[in-house]
C-alpha cells in the first residue's frame, strides 16, 4: 500500500509551528520522547519505545566456523526489519532504500565501532566462534527508527547471556543454563545514535524527530557516541549544507543525549537483575500500560433507581383508594342527568374515609366525579413528570376540546384542593 | 470463551473465534396449537466484526460487542484501517488530478474517487480549484467490497451542506477510528467541553482524521493533543485536564 500523502495544511502548520519553536507533542528543541526499556523473559529480548515508536530487539547465538582472514574473532550480525505491522507503507520482502540505510548505519555504529569484544567470542582458534545475531523488528512506526533501534540493539547485547564453554584438548562442551550460568557478552562501550532533524536550510534545528516532522525535513544528521564523548559514525543526510559550528553543536548535544540515555539502558538493566534476582515479575507482560479503551463506553443513562421501588409503592397507594371511589359510579347514558347518584350511599358507612365524606357534603355528584378524575389526573401527572417523557410537551401542544369548556367551571374550584396539580397537566387532561 | 448466548455478550469485550448463538425462537413467540412446530426466525443484522457461521455468529475482531434493537449486532474494536462505508463523512487528501476526477486518499487500502462535478456549484466549465495535496470533506455514495469507493462533496440536493474544499490553514492529525466514533456520538460532550476552553473550528471525519483550527498555533496544538489523550480518558479524568487548561486561558 502507498504510504499516506501529507497535505498542504499539515505541511504548512509543521512549518509554521517550527518557526514558533513549537512541536506537536510539546517538546523542546532538544528533547526526547519518552524512552522505555523493557526486557522479556529471555535474555537478550527487549522492546525500545521511543514515543509511540517501538522496537524489539532479539539476540541470538550459535557456534560457527569463524571468517578465513579472522580465525580468532567472533561474528557479529545485525539485522533491522521494517514490517508491514510498523506502518502499511512498508512491504515485507522487499528491502527499500530507508531499510538498507539504516541497516548499514546500525552495522556501523556497532560493528565498526568495536563495542564488543569479538575476540572473547572465539572458543576454538580457526574451528569455532560464536556469532552473534541480532534481530531488530520495528513494530511500530511513528519517526526516528535508527534511534530506537541502536538503543534496542545495545540493551538487547547488554542482557544478552551466552552459554558458557569449556574446550578441553579437542573437546568442546556447551553447558545448559542449568549446568552453568550463562556468561554476558563483553561490552566495551555503548554507543547510541541521536538524530537531528534540519528544516528550512539548516536554520531550525530539531532532536528525535518525530513521523510527521521527519517528512517536512530537508535533511537529517545521524550522530552516534557512547558516554565518553567519542564519536563512533557520522552521516548526514538530505544533502543540506552544515556549517562547522553546527556540527560541533550537534555532536555536543548528542554527547549529553547519549549520556542520558546510557544511564537509562543501565539503570533498566539493573532493574531487571534485580527483579529476577528477587524472583519477582517480569517479562513484557509485566510491563504493558494499563490502557483501557473502554473508558469513554457510552454508559446506559445514569438514573437512580434506589427508590424506585418505595416511589412505585408510594404511587400505588395514593392511586388505590380514588379507583375505588370511581369504580363506584354508574353512568348510564351520556347526556343522563345525575344528581346525588354518583356515588354509592355511603350514609351509615362509618369506615368511609374522612375527605371522601366531606366531599360527599360539599359537591354534587358531577362535582364529585370530577374531582375524583381530577385527583386521579394529579396522581398520574405526578408519575409523568417523575418519568420526564416527552408525552407531557406533545400534549400541551393539542387544541383544547369541547370538554375543556364544560369542565372549567369546576376546575377553577379544583385548583385549592389540588395544589400539586399544574397547568401543564390540566391541558393533557382535556386531551383526552 | 466458548458459545455464548448472543444477548449476554452484548457490551462485553468478544475476542475472535468466540461463536455467538443467537435463541432460535424469539420468547414471546405465539405457540401453535396445531402441533406443527413454528419456528420462527428473528431476522439479525450482523454489523462488523461479526461473521455468520450456520445459525450462529462467529466474532472475527475483538472489541465490544454492541447492540440496537431489533436484532442489530456489531463489534466496536479499536482500529486503525478504515473501511469504505457508504454515507460516511470522511476526510481524504487529494492525491492526483486525472482527467475528470480527482484520487482521494481516505486512509483506507485503496483510494476513492472524486468527481470534479461533485462539488457545490461546479459545472464543465467552473472547476473547483482543488490542488493536490489539499483536505476534502466527503461523503460516500460508492462504496462496496469489490468496487472503487467514490466520494462526493454535495448532497441530494446539490448542496455543499458543509462538504467541500477544507481551508489551507488548520492542522489535521490521526486518531483512532474507536475514538473518532466517541467523539462523533450525540451524547458525547467532549466537543463541547473543547469549544468552551477555545473557540475552535473542527472536522471529524469517520476515517480517524480530525481537522483543527483554534486561533493560534498554539491553541491548535493544544485542542490536537487534548482530544488525542480524551482516548484513554474517564470521563472525571477529562474533566479534571479540561478545567485546568480553562483556567490557564482566563
Amino acid at each position: 500500500m502507498k504510504d499516506t500523502p501529507l497535505s498542504n495544511c499539515e505541511r504548512a502548520f509543521l512549518l509554521q509551528a517550527i518557526t514558533e519553536k513549537k512541536r506537536l507533542d510539546g517538546r523542546q528543541t532538544y528533547d526526547y520522547r519518552n524512552i522505555k526499556i523493557t526486557f522479556g523473559t529471555d535474555y537478550g529480548c527487549c522492546i525500545v519505545e521511543l514515543g509511540k515508536t517501538r522496537v524489539l530487539g532479539q539476540v541470538s547465538c550459535e557456534l560457527v566456523a569463524p571468517k578465513m582472514n579472522r580465525p580468532t574473532e567472533g561474528i557479529l550480525f545485525f539485522n533491522l526489519e521494517l514490517s508491514t505491522m510498523a506502518s502499511p507503507a512498508f512491504e515485507s520482502g522487499r528491502s527499500s532504500d530507508l531499510l538498507i540505510k539504516l541497516n548499514r548505519l546500525l552495522e556501523r555504529c556497532l560493528r565498526n565501532s568495536k563495542c564488543i569484544d569479538t575476540e572473547s567470542l572465539c572458543v576454538a582458534a580457526g574451528e569455532k566462534v560464536w556469532q552473534i545475531r541480532v534481530d531488530l523488528h520495528l513494530l511500530n512506526h511513528e519517526g526516528n527508527i535508527i534511534d530506537a533501534a541502536s538503543i534496542a540493539a545495545i540493551a538487547a547485547l547488554s542482557h544478552f547471556r551466552r552459554p558458557d564453554v569449556s574446550v578441553q584438548g579437542e573437546e568442546v562442551t556447551v553447558y545448559t543454563p542449568e549446568e552453568r550460568d550463562p556468561v554476558p557478552l563483553s561490552i566495551h562501550h555503548m554507543p547510541i545514535c541521536v538524530s537531528f532533524a534540519f528544516f528550512q536550510q539548516g536554520t531550525y534545528l530539531l532532536v528525535d524527530p518525530n513521523e510527521r516532522e521527519e517528512r517536512v525535513m530537508d535533511g537529517l544528521l545521524v550522530i552516534a557516541m557512547n558516554k565518553h564523548r567519542e564519536i563512533c559514525t557520522i552521516q548526514s543526510s538530505g544533502g543540506i549544507m552544515l556549517l562547522k559550528d553546527q556540527v560541533l553543536r550537534c555532536s555536543k548535544v548528542a554527547a549529553v543525549k547519549v549520556a542520558e540515555i546510557t544511564e537509562l539502558i543501565q539503570k533498566a538493566l539493573e532493574n531487571d537483575k534485580k527483579v529476577r534476582k528477587e524472583g519477582g515479575k517480569y517479562g513484557f507482560a509485566e510491563s504493558i500500560p494499563d490502557q483501557r479503551i473502554t473508558v469513554l463506553k457510552m454508559e446506559k443513562a445514569p438514573v437512580d433507581t434506589s427508590d424506585v421501588e418505595e416511589k412505585a409503592e408510594e404511587i400505588v397507594s395514593k392511586f388505590e383508594p380514588l379507583s375505588k371511589v370511581v369504580s363506584i359510579p354508574v353512568v348510564l347514558a351520556e347526556g343522563t342527568g345525575q344528581i346525588g347518584e354518583g356515588v354509592g350511599n355511603a350514609w351509615g358507612e362509618l369506615e368511609a374515609s374522612e375527605d371522601e365524606e366531606d366531599e360527599d357534603d360539599e359537591y354534587a355528584a358531577m362535582a364529585e366525579e370530577e374531582s375524583n378524575s381530577s385527583k386521579k389526573e394529579s396522581v398520574k401527572d405526578q408519575v409523568i413528570i417523575m418519568s420526564d417523557s416527552e408525552e407531557d410537551d406533545v400534549i400541551i401542544l393539542e387544541p383544547d376540546s369541547p370538554a375543556q369548556a364544560r369542565k372549567a367551571k369546576t376546575k377553577t374550584e379544583k385548583e385549592a384542593s389540588c395544589p400539586s396539580k399544574t397547568p401543564r397537566g390540566k391541558k393533557k387532561k382535556s386531551g383526552r | 470463551m466458548g458459545s455464548v448466548r448472543v444477548e449476554e455478550a452484548v457490551g462485553q469485550v468478544v475476542l475472535p473465534g468466540d461463536v455467538l448463538l443467537i435463541p432460535s425462537q424469539s420468547p414471546d413467540a405465539p405457540l401453535s396449537l396445531s402441533g406443527a412446530q413454528q419456528t420462527s426466525r428473528i431476522k439479525v443484522v450482523c454489523g462488523p466484526g461479526l461473521l455468520r457461521r450456520g445459525d450462529d455468529l462467529q466474532v472475527c475482531k475483538c472489541g465490544l460487542l454492541k447492540h440496537r434493537d431489533p436484532a442489530v449486532y456489531w463489534v466496536d474494536s479499536q482500529q486503525k484501517r478504515y473501511v469504505p462505508v457508504k454515507g460516511d463523512h470522511i476526510i481524504g487528501i487529494v492525491t492526483t488530478k486525472s482527467g475528470d476526477v480527482f484520487k482521494v486518499d481516505i486512509g483506507g487500502s485503496e483510494q476513492a474517487s472524486l468527481s470534479f462535478l461533485a462539488f457545490e456549484g461546479a459545472t464543465k466549465k467552473n472547476r473547483p480549484n482543488v490542488k493536490v495535496g489539499d483536505l476534502v470533506y466527503g461523503q460516500f455514495i460508492v462504496a462496496n467490497k469489490d468496487m472503487e469507493p467514490e466520494l462526493v462533496c454535495i448532497d441530494s440536493s446539490g448542496k455543499a451542506n458543509g462538504m467541500g474544499v477544507i481551508g489551507q490553514d488548520g492542522f489535521m492529525f490521526k486518531v483512532s477510528l474507536g475514538l473518532v466514533r466517541k467523539l462523533l456520538t450525540p451524547q458525547n460532550d467532549i466537543i463541547q467541553e473543547m469549544m468552551n476552553i477555545y473557540p475552535l473550528e473542527i472536522v471529524i471525519g469517520m476515517n480517524g482524521r480530525i481537522w483543527t483550527k483554534a486561533k493560534t498555533i498554539q491553541q491548535t496544538l493544544i485542542v490536537a493533543n487534548l482530544l488525542e489523550a480524551c482516548e484513554y480518558l474517564t470521563g472525571t479524568q477529562r474533566k479534571n485536564v479540561f478545567a485546568r487548561f480553562a483556567d490557564n486561558v482566563v
